[in-house]
């Protein structure tokens, strides 16, 4: 036993020690491509949306490269898994740093990307995040988003829903254990008062229990709500979907962006869905350039892009377009890549697959309009 | 009318709880382990039946087929590797750790394989929902065979323990393994045997879980092992018929509890109600009080 | 009296021994730090070591805290993280509120660390209290239990402050009846944003010898005989006049506080603290448990050097790629098997290197 000690006590300094020489050696010596790293779950329970991520941006990268790179300079794709964790998504990035990161594409995930965002904007690097939807997640001047904010999405749905009558009597299913659910939950139960919207039924699930919503879906019935409205992922609403056909619940369904992919789930009977309203900045056939990335995702990963994937390919073109905006080069240091590409962010107007126009403000959040999606005879129609 | 809804969802819910906790507590009471790993197990089963069945298009039969068998196969195999070499190890502690490890080996395997997209698990049971009191009511099909083969499973796990020879050489082996050996039963093929019936039914409880709630990721397993080992004390360590009512239970009172408290909380009812059941009855609701002597 | 004296001789080396076994410990740990101090002043530190320290020292300490309760108290509980939960949001919450009025980090953290072992060592003595009379499996069972419960509560409470005052809610933002101008501090599943980035490797190690010195002067202390008699058999330890719900009690409360002192340490570490079930749920509890056993139960050194080990090893496989967590697994499963099963123990004696060094030395003085 006490030799065993020994033998782990030396396996650790020897690895602590290999550990810190990998960092030494960290590569940042050639200064003919612009290094991204990307951040994202690509393990654990949230690991859909990370590797969606993950591969859109490579697609973006492989094109870009392929077509001449950026100011004539290649780019260097390096993503790092964080699991939906905070501490996690925080080691991702200082793997990204020791790997010479010039900008940083993520993190995926709210929590996580604000943890990541105290670091960036403390090391002054730029920070551009495909799907953190959280207020927080782009508090410092360094960081930007492509999607949009919980907040805006839970108001304008609010908004939707009460201008074209789609309902009098809401019921709202949410997860209770998850940041972005509950942020849209939030700013639309608060629109709903002010608009004088009528929430019948509030009813939440956890990341523990959500597998069966018979009850949540069994109370909004018997409070007679005619809309329900699902600020959750696709995943779970593909349950509630089946589960609200068997007990013969019809009611309209609203929806936000993460209701984006629910058609692209294996295996999954499509008129379930039929006739379910989302608010999303895009689908495979929301533009033409959707359609090309579209094709060209599901060409080299066997599936339809849902909007994770197209915030990341859109992220990618922003980095370049930016960076071609400030005429930037790969030598420059993170610092100052940084400084030019904030100065940059607010002047480009940026066309991609989640809409047209985009332009950012200094608060790092975008303007862009979400388009309403109806599911019509199993294809995403735009209203 | 809707008080008898929300008790047949519970039953519903329950029943599922019930049919992993069942095969949850053979493992637990014969080789007193936690098998962490049961969960992943039911995974890899779902996973074998959706791709037979929805990919190469197979009728359900021959698919679950596969799945028991593998599944078995993976026990037994488990068994040998990870946990059979601990068997004697000074504290019952280890092979629990190991068990962990092997569940995040499969699902890291799995969610290599076949990525970490939502997969729509179709539904092996073809019997429509009934309606009962001008369909006001309805009872799913898979709720009917859950519970049925619940039953089934229960009272031929009990008769096949009680009265077969390897299962009284599996309860001789659970009260006391020197003693058993010494009484000439292979204490070695027992435990084998008892994680391979384990595991047969983990694929049969996976197929009939994802029938029910018809999505599948390589982390489907997790949560529904929790709740099994959750059941299984709830019913009392190691009793067939325990695992049978602590799943029901449980599942009525998670319905209950959203239904009539608060669908936000619903996790603190469910954990909370365990917590005072415990401390009323210290070893589970038909768990045996087992006197300490000196 | 010649027994009493080697009596006494054997109390003094045993004494001696523990010292010594002691110091090597605290010896570990101060040289790592001074190493490590060291090498990042001359910049042969990578980023990503020195982002991991303040969670090596976080993890170290919630496995001896989990030692005390697993290995002295021979008890086993797989609510841990909901202490170091408690421990997280009470020192984040005292410390967003106390943010303007100390503005001082010296005299604010270490207020908030109080705050949250206090808090977590409250909870750890509430739940003692029914729990401890169950045994085994159904006491590991209802720690899960809490651990859970503490989560999703968590999840669910809103508090936000005022002029007036405090308001609490467990429903949502509005419900707070917030006036103009207040502040929302906990947010539900959103938790808390902006806790102060006070935790730095110093303090971290300051809180790992702080964590040994007690837990290991207890372990010796007469209190920590009576624990691990009560460990080793209760009834025994009951005749001869222990009482064993104060002492279960003790270690258990002693347990959960340091337990929240390791949540107030990773609270402060992150800008964001949420109650997920990847950072304070049962896979949490689980992994805690996982430090302790493969660095043995009981063994307190052991559960440092494994909660590190176990903490570098998925970032160090981060070359592999998406093989990276498939090998962790892998390397979890040998790891536990060469250091517990009795096969490789038995290997392990006769390859060892005492034992070689023995035969060559016997080999010599044959020839």
């Amino acid at each position: 036993m006490k030799n065993m000690k020994k033998v782990i006590s030396l396996a650790l300094t020897a690895v602590l020690a290999a550990s810190m020489l990998t960092g030494c050696g960290g590569n940042k010596a050639d200064s003919d491509t612009f290094r991204i790293g990307g951040i994202g779950p690509t393990t654990g329970g949230a690991a859909i949306y990370g590797t969606a991520v993950m591969n859109a941006a490579q697609l973006a990268v492989d094109e870009i490269n392929a077509a001449g790179g950026v100011n004539g300079y290649q780019l260097a794709l390096n993503f790092q898994d964080d699991e939906h964790d905070a501490e996690k998504s925080v080691n991702a990035y200082n793997t990204l740093r020791d790997w010479g990161a010039q900008i940083i594409l993520g993190s995926v995930t709210s929590a996580p990307c604000i943890a990541v965002a105290e670091k960036t904007q403390a090391d002054n690097v730029f920070q551009i995040t495909p799907s953190g939807t959280a207020v927080d997640c782009v508090k410092y001047d360094n960081a930007f988003r492509v999607c949009f904010s919980d907040p805006t999405q839970g108001v304008i749905s609010a908004q939707y829903i009460k201008e074209n009558g789609l309902g009098t009597k809401v019921a709202v299913i949410y997860d209770s254990s998850d940041t972005y659910s509950t942020g849209i939950y939030e700013s639309f139960a608060a629109e709903a008062a002010t608009l004088g919207l009528e929430i019948v039924a509030t009813e939440a699930f956890t990341a523990d229990t959500n597998k069966d919503f018979s009850v949540q879906l069994q109370k909004a019935k018997d409070a007679g709500a005619d809309l329900l409205f699902l600020p959750i992922y696709y995943s779970e609403s593909a349950l509630i979907l089946s589960q609200a056909a068997q007990i013969e619940y019809a009611p309209v369904i609203f929806s936000v962006d993460g209701m984006d992919g629910i058609l692209g789930v294996e295996n999954f009977d499509a008129s379930l869905a039929e006739g379910v309203i989302f608010l999303s900045p895009f689908t495979s056939t929301v533009n033409a350039k959707a359609e090309v990335f579209s094709a060209a995702y599901e060409e080299k990963y066997g599936e339809i892009p849902n909007q994770f994937a197209a915030d990341a390919y859109d992220a990618v073109y922003i980095i370049k377009q930016a960076l071609e905006q400030g005429n930037a080069t790969p030598d420059m240091s993170e610092s100052e890549l940084c400084d030019l590409l904030k100065a940059a962010m607010v002047e480009i107007e940026f066309s991609g697959t989640t809409g047209n126009s985009i332009t950012w403000g200094a608060d790092g959040e975008p303007t862009k309009e979400p388009i309403v999606i109806k599911i019509v005879d199993g294809v995403y129609t735009i209203m | 009318m809707s008080f008898i809804q929300y008790l047949i969802n519970g039953i519903s819910l329950g029943s599922v709880y019930a049919l992993i906790a069942l095969g949850y507590t053979m493992v637990y009471g014969i080789a007193k382990m936690l098998n962490f790993a049961h969960g992943d197990v039911i995974m890899v089963g779902a996973f074998t039946v959706y791709t037979l069945c929805s990919t190469l298009g197979l009728p359900p039969a021959v698919g679950i087929l596969v799945a028991v068998v593998l599944c078995t196969c993976l026990g037994i195999s488990i068994e040998k590797v990870a946990y059979k070499p601990l068997r004697k190890a000074a504290s019952p502690l280890a092979v629990l750790i190991t068990a962990i490890g092997v569940s995040y080996l499969l699902q890291n395997a799995v969610l290599l394989i076949f990525g970490a997209d939502t997969k729509a698990f179709t539904s092996v049971v073809p019997i429509e929902p009934i309606k009962l009191a001008d369909g006001q009511i309805s009872i799913s099909g898979e709720t009917l065979v859950t519970v049925l083969v619940c039953l089934v499973i229960m009272v031929s796990l009990i008769l096949f323990i009680n009265k077969s020879k390897v299962g009284q050489a599996m309860l001789a082996v659970s009260e006391d393994k020197g003693a058993a050996q010494l009484m000439g039963i292979n204490v070695n093929s027992t435990i084998a045997i008892t994680f391979a019936i384990g595991s047969a039914l983990a694929a049969v409880a996976g197929v009939l879980y994802c029938s029910a709630y018809p999505s599948l990721t390589p982390y489907t397993g997790s949560m529904p092992g929790i709740k099994a080992f959750v059941a299984a004390v709830f019913g009392g360590i190691g009793s067939i018929p325990g695992a049978f009512i602590g799943g029901i239970l449980l599942g009525i009172i998670e319905t209950f509890g959203k239904a009539y408290i608060s669908s936000q909380l619903s996790d603190a009812i469910v954990f909370g109600v365990l917590i005072v059941v415990l401390l009323v009855k210290p070893s589970g609701l038909l768990g045996k009080n087992i006197q300490e002597k000196v | 009296m010649q027994k009493e004296k080697i009596n006494l001789i054997s109390k003094f080396k045993n004494a001696n021994k523990n010292f010594k076994s002691n110091c090597i410990t605290y010896g570990i740990i101060l040289a790592a730090f001074l190493l490590i101090q060291i090498l990042v002043s001359a910049g042969a530190v990578s980023n990503l070591i020195k982002g991991l320290l303040v969670p090596l020292c976080t993890y170290a300490i919630l496995a001896v805290s989990l030692n005390l309760t697993v290995g002295i108290l021979g008890e086993l509980s797989l609510g841990h993280a909901g202490f170091m939960c408690v421990g997280a949001f009470a020192g984040a919450f005292f410390s967003k509120c106390m943010v303007g009025a100390i503005p001082s980090a010296i005299i604010r953290f270490p207020l908030a660390i109080l705050i949250g072992a206090v808090c977590a060592g409250f909870f750890g003595f509430l739940i003692g209290i029914p729990v401890l009379r169950l045994k085994g499996d159904y006491l590991a069972i209802v720690t899960l239990a809490f651990g859970e419960i503490v989560k999703n509560i968590i999840n669910c409470l809103y508090v936000g402050r005022d002029s007036k005052g405090f308001h609490f809610s467990m429903e949502d933002t509005a419900s707070l009846g917030l006036e103009e101008g207040g502040e929302v501090i906990i947010k539900g599943a959103q938790g808390i944003t902006g806790t102060p980035n006070d935790s730095t490797f110093t303090i971290g190690i300051v809180l790992l010898l702080i964590t040994l010195f007690i837990v290991l002067n207890l372990i010796h202390s007469r209190d920590g005989r009576a624990i691990m008699a009560i460990r080793d058999n209760t009834i025994a330890a009951e005749s001869v006049g222990i009482h064993i719900t104060k002492y279960k009690l003790m270690a258990f409360s002693i347990s959960a506080a340091l337990a929240g002192v390791a949540g107030v340490l990773y609270a402060h570490n992150l800008s964001t603290l949420t109650a997920l079930p990847k950072n304070f749920g049962y896979n949490q509890s689980i992994m805690i448990l996982v430090f302790v056993v493969l660095g043995g139960i009981g063994n307190i050194r052991g559960s440092v050097i494994s909660a590190v080990i176990l903490t570098l090893l998925p970032e160090l496989l981060r070359g592999l790629k998406d093989y990276r967590m498939l090998i962790y697994a892998v390397i979890l499963i040998a790891m536990m098997l060469f250091n517990w099963s009795p096969k490789c123990r038995e290997l392990r004696e006769k390859y060892s290197f005492k034992q070689l060094l023995a035969k060559r030395k016997n080999k010599k003085e044959a020839a």
